[in-house]
């Protein structure tokens, strides 16, 4: 008996705690009397939630779409640059010092330049996405592909395989749980790329949407939206979990 | 009586007398292998060697850790080509790997994706080799070595002894004339390697293939091979070629045997009395 109410308790820890915090938040909110437009309650959050639903849910997925399609975007530009650095030497000396360069630059700080160039559509913001996820996604791909051991090159140069195997059925599978690395990190940047580019120019998507409810006093919907934000990137990084247990179904 | 090699240069007279009308597998003559140091001079590992395997036999090489044995086999294997000096496998050039070579390293190295099973069978997948064939003939490695029932499990649920067994089927499921062994038991506990080098023997003895053999266990290098090189320290050469007159089939019971006994002292006594400068 004991074990298992025990083991029930402990799956309900983290909720738990959840609602305390808030039913604090709650009734301190009440109790000090906070204006709704400094520090609203969950409840009025909620309410605000309820009323803007359909605004909120036009606006995620604006938000959603410019994270996603930069992303994947990333993955695509950065796999091509991976394999020539990791495998040509000469490219690795020319391109990756650059790469290392470019990456020091505050991506945030280039947005409103991105916008200038691309105009008002979702493109400059898809291109801020692509540029926060691209040097962590295309890092830690070099860095799988490099990290084969010398055994197993061994193994398979003994066997006269040609480079062409070697990549398929060594360097592939060894950068796999790299590749998910990166790309947990990518997308958790991808969020705030995406929401930065909203702040700086754009008519919609959630980053919009709280600049505009803030200057309008709306602050329960700013929060709202600050919460989708969270739960959206929390999505995004169990879905490449999720990805990522069933394709790396191994441990190193 | 034992032939023991000349302690200075030139080729050992090899214990086993040469048969010039045989094709050797290896033959090696005046083969030496130079690595960049540290400060960058040339730091000199190993040779000059001369050196003849004949088919069927089983060389083991012992020698001080650092004296040069693994190059020999990698040079032997074709990973690495000597600085001066001439290889040959069965009469023509070695100037690479060649899928009639097997080699059995020192880790299992086994993919940690894949399937036992597959593991053994990357050799047919890299040498395109018949897909039904390979299988069959990995199922009866396995079989042999009594990982039938692990085929299907992924490398990292068996015991490091058996994980050895499963690099050894891999080594021979291209049928390899020659098995390069590098230490292959070096990972494992005692007991293992007990268990595993009287196994390596009998299926050895069962295959009938020639097998060259890289150890720093003198019982090892005794219980498996016909002939055993000794290497000098680095840079390593071969300062003696001693044949081991044991019977076979060799088993437990072998090393109880008073002829081991003094093969093991003179190896010994080899390696200790004369290994200082």
């Amino acid at each position: 008996m004991a074990p298992r109410s025990s083991r029930l308790l402990s799956g309900a820890t983290t909720p738990l705690i959840y609602l305390v915090l808030l039913a604090g938040w709650e009734a301190l909110a009440h109790v000090m009397k906070i204006p709704t437009w400094i520090l609203p309650a969950p409840s009025a959050i909620a309410e605000a939630a309820v009323k803007w639903a359909p605004e909120l849910a036009s606006n995620s997925l604006v938000t959603l779409r410019e994270t996603v399609v930069g992303f994947l975007l990333a993955i695509v530009l950065s796999l091509p640059l991976a394999i020539l650095i990791s495998l040509n030497p000469l490219a690795r000396k020319l391109l990756y010092p650059i790469l290392l360069g470019l990456q020091s630059v505050p991506k945030v700080a280039v947005a409103p330049l991105v916008i200038l160039w691309f105009g008002l559509s979702d493109w400059p913001k898809i291109v801020v996405v692509v540029l926060v996820c691209f040097f962590p996604i295309l890092v830690n791909m070099i860095a799988g592909l490099e990290a084969v051991p010398k055994t197993m090159l061994d193994l398979m140069r003994s066997l006269g395989a040609s480079p062409h195997m070697v990549f398929r059925r060594l360097r592939i599978p060894v950068a796999l749980p790299h590749v998910f690395t990166g790309c947990k990190v990518a997308v958790t940047f991808a969020v705030i790329g995406a929401v930065i580019s909203e702040f700086v120019a754009a008519q919609d998507g959630l980053g919009y949407l709280i600049l505009i409810s803030t200057a309008q006093s709306q602050t329960p919907l700013a929060f709202a939206a600050i919460a989708l934000l969270t739960v959206l990137s929390i999505a995004l990084f169990h879905g490449i979990e999720f990805i990522e247990r069933r394709v790396v179904d191994w441990t190193p | 009586m034992i032939a023991t090699g000349d302690m200075r240069s030139g080729p050992p007279p090899s214990a086993l007398a040469a048969d010039p009308l045989v094709v050797p597998v290896i033959a090696l003559q005046g083969v030496t292998k130079a690595f960049a140091g540290r400060d960058g001079a040339a730091v000199h590992a190993l040779g000059p060697i001369d050196l003849r395997i004949e088919p069927g036999s089983f060389v083991a090489v012992v020698g001080p850790s650092g004296c040069g044995k693994s190059t020999l086999l990698r040079l032997v294997a074709g990973l690495d080509m000597p600085d001066t000096g001439a290889m040959q496998r069965y009469g023509t050039p070695l100037d690479g790997p060649s899928h009639e070579v097997g080699i059995v390293f020192q880790e299992h190295v086994l993919f940690p994706w894949t399937t036992v099973l597959e593991n053994v069978l990357l050799p047919a997948d890299v040498l395109s080799l018949p897909k039904a064939a390979a299988r069959e003939r990995a199922m009866r490695l396995l079989e042999m070595t009594g990982l039938k029932d692990f085929a299907h499990l992924r490398p990292q649920m068996l015991s490091g002894g058996m994980k050895q067994r499963a690099a050894f089927c891999r080594a021979m499921l291209s049928d390899p004339r020659l098995l390069l062994l590098d230490e292959p038991f070096g990972a494992l506990d005692a007991l293992t390697r007990e268990e595993l080098s009287l196994e390596l023997s009998r299926l050895w003895q069962d295959l009938g293939r020639t097998a060259l053999l890289i150890t720093h266990d003198i019982e090892e290098a005794i219980l498996l091979g016909d002939r055993i090189l000794i290497m000098s320290e680095r840079p390593g050469t071969i300062r003696a070629d001693i044949a081991v007159d044991l019977p076979r089939p060799r088993n437990a019971d072998t090393a109880k045997l008073p002829r081991f006994q003094e093969i093991k002292h003179q190896v010994r006594d080899i390696i200790f009395n004369r290994g200082r400068a």
